[in-house]
């Protein structure tokens, strides 16, 4: 199932940054200019661990991910810091095991890493430990955006999901 | 910075920005009375209601920081047999509990106001349906209530809902066939959210999380009447903690409303008439602070009924799975009840009102949150665990008894020096018999539709509804009840409670639109004294 812009426009609905984006907002973000409220390497951790944490059915990954950040972290400096903070804590993992940041880990070692760190295991936590913060600000970050968008949800049965404002027709409709 | 001092003059002065407050400030400042709401939370800015559904959503945030509840300022004691989780079934802010709530309007049935004559259990009210009857139209009209005429089992009414209730949902129709089954007449749900935009107001789209948060402002909240009060010249101070009431040297009537500011310090807001509108725990609570050398336990407490008899309803349910989809979780609200079950034939069980819920079982993103799982695994997981559920729920009356009590705890204080409120709470036979009931024919019903049941909340693992009610009593008789029916205490003679804890019993029906009808009767009566 291929993630569209307007899941990703979905996905900021839902966190209440629909408005923080403007008309070209949703641009793919891949500088590292002032203007970005995180950089190039959290967003390409992002991308990394939305490649781990999303079924394999979802396509258009990378850029989902990098559109939703855009508008996710844009006014938002303590979460957009919180973020970072948590893609260090993950890189800090990742070194001491792999000599490497997590983003350039083949698919398989990012897996291995992040269950490594009890990241799976871990309640979120945005001011816990590390393996905490990254299941808080990095897993569960992306899965939050992903299953309250329609696609997200289709993959799991409901049109309409939690925090997705999809109107009032579904709940009527029997499964089709 | 706000202003917040006191008004140099005020015919109102009203403690409380919630549904009660807020009705009461709209009426009696469109009527050109000068009115000051003080407002012990804050005002919550509308444009961060996503985030609040956020956190409502993700698993790191508990229930209570949705809207902020907690700390020293909520401290509060639970001293009887059964816990009361008293923060997680209230919120302080503009807005007040309906902020949280879910929305759920019906008026309260003929029985409701003569039970005990009727059945020997509880009490009566000292008014009757007929005298609440057109209040209960206005009140739906000023909460925009969607609804339908369709419930046997409701009391008379004189014209339609304002507005069309919502449709059944899928799961509805499947229940529909069980419950003609099992002999269970079913109707709509009338919902204090729009089912059509309205005043500028727009429709229900569909978030899913009515409660605790509904991000597009469908769903009914007293904001709604505190701006309209504030637009009639009202004005209402926020983070305004009412500390106690000050009385004159005959005892006869308020004269100040003495409050806190964020600074530290205390203001008297003085006033011609006051209204407690703070809810069924902090309103006997404000009563017992405000004790006097007149009145050593506490203003308007002659009956020493103050804080007694606190109610709630108590949650009964039944839930299990299908072997077809049930699709739920796409809305946060219900679309079919049944009422059959309300009325009581004696005094063998009390008041039950039946639910079909169209949330049963665990949403998608609140399972792929929570696992310890990602990737295919969580979708299969999710695959296998969402999407089948069915759960029968059911609010149960719990009668009025003098020992579960909101009182002042000995020791504890909060941010401000105060005694925190201690709320005693138990269940009766009487409450466990009916819970009992309520479970049987839940139960009936799944096994109608075919359900594998897979749990229970029954009388040991019931919880409270969060409705708040009981605590100053209604009634003709300064001995019996603290307030007399036109909702002004007896002791005081500009003192007015229009809320849930007037109620002397309290049915099983979602109390709002009962407290918004009485709001209503209030700020009539109150207009005709000032």
């Amino acid at each position: 199932m291929e993630l569209t812009r307007r899941d990703a426009l979905a996905a900021l609905a839902a966190v209440g940054a629909a408005g923080a984006v403007g008309a070209g907002g949703l641009a793919l973000s891949q500088s590292n200019g002032d203007d970005q409220p995180v950089s190039d390497h959290e967003l390409a951790t992002l991308v990394a661990v939305g490649g781990v944490v999303y079924p394999t059915e979802v396509e258009g990954v990378e850029s989902f991910v990098r559109r939703y950040s855009v508008g996710r972290f844009a006014d938002r400096p303590e979460y957009a810091a919180g973020v970072a903070d948590a893609v260090a804590a993950l890189d800090d993992y990742t070194r001491v095991w792999h000599d490497a940041e997590f983003a350039s880990l083949d698919a398989e070692t990012r897996e291995e890493t992040l269950s490594g760190m009890e990241v799976d295991i871990s309640d979120p936590a945005p001011d816990g430990e590390d393996r905490e913060r990254v299941r808080y600000y990095l897993v569960n970050e992306l899965l939050y955006a992903l299953f309250s968008t329609p696609t997200g949800g289709e993959l799991a049965g409901i049109e309409n999901p939690q925090g997705h404002p999809g109107g009032t027709a579904s709940y009527r409709r029997g499964p089709q | 910075m706000a202003d917040r001092q006191p008004a140099d003059r005020a015919d109102v002065c009203v403690v409380g920005a919630g549904p009660a407050g807020g009705i009461v400030a709209d009426k009696l400042a469109s009527q050109g009375y000068d009115v000051v709401v003080l407002e012990a939370g804050p005002r919550f800015d509308d444009a961060d209601r996503e985030q609040r559904m956020e956190r409502s959503i993700r698993p790191a945030h508990g229930p209570d920081s949705v809207w902020e509840m907690g700390g020293e300022r909520d401290a509060y004691a639970s001293t009887g047999e059964r816990h009361y989780p008293l923060n997680a079934a209230r919120v302080k802010g503009v807005g007040g509990s309906t902020l949280h709530w879910q929305g759920m309007v019906m008026r309260l049935h003929e029985q409701d106001f003569n039970v005990e004559s009727e059945t020997g259990v509880g009490a009566d009210w000292p008014i009757d349906y007929e005298d609440l009857r057109p209040h209960y139209a206005a009140a739906e009209e000023q909460l925009g209530v969607a609804g339908a005429s369709d419930n046997p089992f409701a009391p008379p009414r004189e014209q339609p809902h304002p507005l069309p209730a919502f449709p059944p949902s899928y799961s509805d129709s499947l229940f529909a066939e069980a419950c003609e089954e099992a002999g269970v007449t079913t109707h709509s749900v009338p919902n204090a959210r729009l089912s059509e935009s309205r005043n500028e107001r727009s429709a229900c789209v569909g978030y899913g999380t009515c409660q605790p948060v509904c991000p597009s402002g469908a769903k009914y909240d007293a904001t709604i009447h505190v701006a309209r009060a504030e637009q009639h010249g009202a004005r209402v101070v926020d983070r305004a903690p009412v500390q106690r009431l000050e009385h004159d040297a005959a005892g006869e009537r308020v004269t100040a409303a003495v409050y806190a500011t964020p600074d530290g310090t205390e203001h008297r807001q003085e006033a011609r008439e006051f209204v407690l509108a703070a809810g069924g725990v902090e309103n006997p609570r404000l009563l017992l602070l405000s004790e006097s050398e007149q009145y050593p336990d506490g203003l308007a407490n002659s009956s020493g009924l103050v804080g007694r008899y606190f109610m709630d309803h108590l949650f009964a349910g039944v839930g299990g799975t299908l072997d077809e989809p049930t699709r739920q979780n796409h809305v946060g609200f219900n679309t079919t009840e049944s009422h059959q079950f309300y009325d009581r034939e004696d005094d063998s069980r009390g008041a039950i009102k039946l639910e079909f819920l169209n949330y049963a079982g665990p949403s998608p993103v609140e399972m792929a949150l929570t696992g310890d799982d990602w990737g295919d695994e969580m979708l299969e997981r999710i695959r296998d665990g969402y999407g089948n559920h069915v759960t029968v729920g059911a609010l149960v009356e719990q009668p009025p008894r003098k020992e579960n009590r909101v009182r002042l705890h000995p020791e504890r204080t909060d941010d401000h020096g105060n005694p925190v409120p201690d709320v005693v709470w138990s269940l009766d036979d009487y409450t466990r018999r009916t819970i009992e009931r309520a479970n049987e024919i839940q139960r009936e019903i799944l096994e109608e539709l075919g359900a594998d049941v897979q749990w229970t909340v029954g009388p040991e693992s019931t919880g409270p509804a969060f409705h708040h009610m009981g605590t100053t009593r209604m009634g003709d008789d300064p001995e019996t009840s603290v307030v007399n029916p036109q909702l002004r205490t007896h002791d005081l003679r500009n003192l007015t409670i229009p809320s849930s804890s007037v109620f002397p019993t309290g049915g099983a029906m979602n109390p709002t639109l009962t407290i918004a009808a009485l709001a209503l009767k209030a700020a009539g009566h109150v207009a005709e004294r000032l």
